[in-house]
């Protein structure tokens, strides 16, 4: 179903921009560029959808913006960069990997490793305990007898 | 562990704390924008009255743009009085209002401007590019650009008289 709209808008872009003549000649963009470079964009629109999976207008014009500027000879970085200009790195799914956003790349293993070594450390001090504890010491006869006398005066 | 490595368990969970502190607090709908500061995309469309708009064109005087669509309910509706109301009160001091029309079929577009009797000028940003690089998420944003063509203000949602008013008279009051 969602394939299905996806396919007809796809197909409506193409049209539409053939119908405008809005491909500049030049680089012949193939849909999997476009493709690239849309999945990496938020759809503005929609919640948690990149602009390659949204099937909503203005997504769709956003792959048409993208068709044209890789047709103009730009990268998919130079494309990529003018929605962060506009949008922010808001724009953007996976925050980029520098500056305050490389927390979000790099905190989540620190952490991992920081709570490994940690339970490492744990697991070693407790064999050395365990190790290091005396065996028990076996219950004379007196203790055993003097046991039994008291559990049988609990139970009287 | 040993006994005065203890107090870093509760420690070790004060940072994640506060960044919980901190995100519960952030909006997940809110909108940054960049563009706050810079100079507003130059464009020209072409009005719905058949003229050429073009935000160059109007260099010198503070710009109101708008961007709309007659779907957008109720928010548009609610603004498009206020709209046309600033546009009369404010063209003869260096004000001009302009309407962007995204995402719409021209017939709706042209009822919608009828209905509210909008007289400052109007295109319709068909492919979208304009609203990209204004950086516009939805219908309807309303960007305020002061004589030197920056953008200085940009607000996400209807705006009501004493918003368009203080945006405006703030601009006007600066020296050009």
């Amino acid at each position: 179903m969602t394939r299905l709209r996806l396919a007809r808008a796809l197909l409506l872009a193409v049209a539409a921009l053939a119908a405008l003549g809005a491909a500049p000649p030049g680089r012949a963009v193939t849909e999997d560029q476009v493709r690239e470079v849309a999945a990496n964009l938020r759809c503005v629109v929609c919640q948690s959808l990149s602009v390659a999976d949204s099937p909503s207008e203005t997504a769709n014009q956003m792959r048409a913006i993208v068709r044209e500027r890789l047709a103009a000879g730009e990268t998919p970085e130079q494309v990529t960069a003018y929605f962060v200009e506009k949008y922010g790195t808001w724009i953007l799914l996976a925050p980029p990997r520098r500056g305050f956003d490389l927390l979000v790349w790099v905190v989540p293993f620190m952490a991992l490793a920081l709570g490994l070594g940690l339970a490492i450390l744990a697991m070693r001090r407790w064999r050395r305990r365990s190790a290091a504890a005396a065996p028990p010491a076996a219950v004379d006869d007196a203790t055993r007898a003097r046991i039994r006398r008291e559990m049988a005066e609990l139970d009287s | 562990m040993t006994r005065h490595l203890r107090w870093l368990i509760p420690l070790a969970v004060l940072p994640l704390l506060v960044l919980l502190a901190y995100g519960f607090r952030t909006d997940p709908r809110a909108l940054p924008s960049t563009l706050l500061g810079k100079p507003a995309a130059p464009f020209t469309l072409t009005s719905f009255a058949g003229a050429p708009l073009a935000l160059e064109s109007l260099r010198g005087r503070v710009v109101v743009v708008n961007f709309w669509a007659s779907w957008c309910i109720p928010a548009c509706y609610e603004e498009a009085p206020v709209l046309e109301k600033a546009w009369r009160e404010y063209r003869d001091r260096g004000v001009t209002l302009v309407g962007i029309n995204i995402q719409d079929k021209e017939e709706a577009a042209r009822k919608f401007m009828s209905q509210f009797e909008f007289t400052f000028p109007n295109a319709a940003d068909t492919g979208g590019r304009v609203a990209v690089e204004y950086g516009v998420y939805g219908v309807p944003e309303t960007f305020f650009i002061d004589r030197a063509g920056r953008i200085r203000e940009r607000k996400v949602g209807a705006v009501s008289d004493e918003v368009v008013r203080a945006a405006v008279e703030r601009l006007l009051a600066e020296k050009s």
